[in-house]
């Protein structure tokens, strides 16, 4: 007797559940995701209990890392049809007598944070290579020229003006010194800037009515 | 999504129909492609947005004000100088200089301190969340936020923390302490500057 050969078919796995499923997820994270910018540079921000989140809009960041280097991050704001980077930018320059393309203004609209003074900043603009770019950024200098008060005074005096809603968000790595942070502190100050948000990461800790001391 | 199986086995005879093509679609490369997306999404994307602490500061004056009178006793002085060390005393530093005590950010750190002085404050607020927490208690949260800002208004007994940093302290010692003021519900405290007494304390201070 021949061996009964059964149809030989190729597995065919439903596939539809998954897709489904695959479709659910992708949008979901399309529509919470809000991307993570790219950073000029790597900050281990401290712990603390705050809960409190950090507004993702009208905001300016002041990130001071580890070796004591500042940069600098201001969002558009809320009206999209302002472009307040573009201002603080055009208003830098002429502080600065440097004379930016519209296209550098535009680019400059859709980068992150930065940290260079003013000198190297159409150089950093323009350059294609991201290592000559990380090379370039050597922090807003702070100490004031003369009479002029310092670059970074500008930056924020600027910001103030253009957004005067933006909060503003010191961003310090945990190992930074102390005295770099208290620099950045005062020198918001004297653009009456009193409130500021310190990012740190939660950390919970509970402290209950035991642990009062007798 | 259409998964119609059509077996087409030839028939003989009959009529001659057009051969029918079956309608399954195969998903895989979607599959592939949905896949290189999610984990595209999930690596680029930031779910936990970054916490602040709000931290007001007073105000810079340029000219001279007559220095406001706080009560010696109520003064607790934190002196940070890095290597997550805390030396604190109470009152002023007047001679005959108060003796420094050294502590750290542990819990049985400055936190027993902080709590020790202010344990009528903390006690009234803790009392007050868990009475919000366990339900006897319905408000919504901003009425009870102004409840413990008035409590911390009110109260008279609890320290005044005056946080001063020298130039070897870190950023996150700063974070710290005014997170310990958060913790311990210390109705007011201030970020000043160190005084040049203190440096000198700081230098006799107990290793």
């Amino acid at each position: 007797m021949p061996k009964l050969k059964p149809p030989v078919r190729t597995p065919h796995i439903d596939m539809t559940p998954m897709v489904d499923l695959f479709s659910v997820l992708l949008i979901f994270l399309l529509l919470t995701a809000s991307f993570r910018p790219q950073e000029a540079t790597v900050i281990k921000s401290p712990n603390s209990v705050s809960e409190k989140q950090a507004p993702d809009k009208d905001i300016m960041t002041i990130i001071v890392n580890k070796d004591g280097k500042i940069f600098f991050n201001l969002d558009n704001g809320k009206d999209s049809a302002k472009h307040t980077r573009v201002d603080v930018l055009t208003e830098m320059g002429k502080q600065y007598n440097v004379k930016f393309t519209p296209k550098e203004l535009n680019d400059f609209g859709h980068w992150a944070s930065f940290g260079m003074p003013m000198a190297d900043f159409k150089k950093w603009l323009n350059s294609k290579d991201s290592k000559e770019k990380e090379g370039l950024q050597t922090g807003i200098p702070t100490d004031s020229v003369g009479t002029q008060p310092s670059e970074l005074f500008f930056w924020v005096r600027f910001s103030r003006l253009a957004n005067p809603n933006a909060e503003v968000a010191i961003k310090g790595d945990g190992e930074t010194n102390y005295k770099k942070v208290k620099v950045v502190m005062d020198l918001l100050q004297e653009n009456k800037v009193n409130k500021f948000n310190l990012v740190t990461n939660l950390e919970k800790q509970e402290v209950t009515l035991k642990d009062l001391p007798k | 999504m259409a998964e119609i199986i059509v077996q087409e086995k030839g028939k003989k005879g009959g009529k001659r129909r057009p051969k029918k093509q079956s309608t399954r679609i195969d998903m895989t490369p979607m599959v592939d492609l949905m896949c290189l997306l999610i984990t595209f999404f999930m690596l680029t994307t930031a779910f936990s947005k970054p916490k602040v602490m709000v931290i007001t500061m007073p105000e810079k004056k340029t000219e001279k004000e007559p220095e406001v009178k706080i009560a010696g006793w109520r003064t607790l002085n934190i002196l940070l100088t890095g290597d997550d060390l805390v030396y604190y005393y109470v009152g002023e530093a007047k001679p005959p200089l108060p003796a420094l005590v050294k502590s750290d950010f542990s819990k049985d750190g400055i936190r027993k301190v902080l709590l020790e002085k202010n344990k009528d404050l903390f006690r009234q607020i803790t009392e007050y969340r868990d009475k919000r927490v366990s339900g006897k208690l319905i408000v919504a949260d901003t009425t009870a936020e102004s409840a413990i800002k008035k409590m911390k208004k009110n109260d008279m007994k609890g320290p005044i923390v005056l946080i001063k940093a020298d130039d070897k302290a870190k950023y996150k010692d700063i974070v710290n302490i005014i997170d310990e003021m958060s913790i311990c519900n210390i109705a007011s405290y201030a970020v000043v500057d160190i005084l040049p007494v203190e440096l000198g304390m700081l230098k006799t201070a107990p290793k």
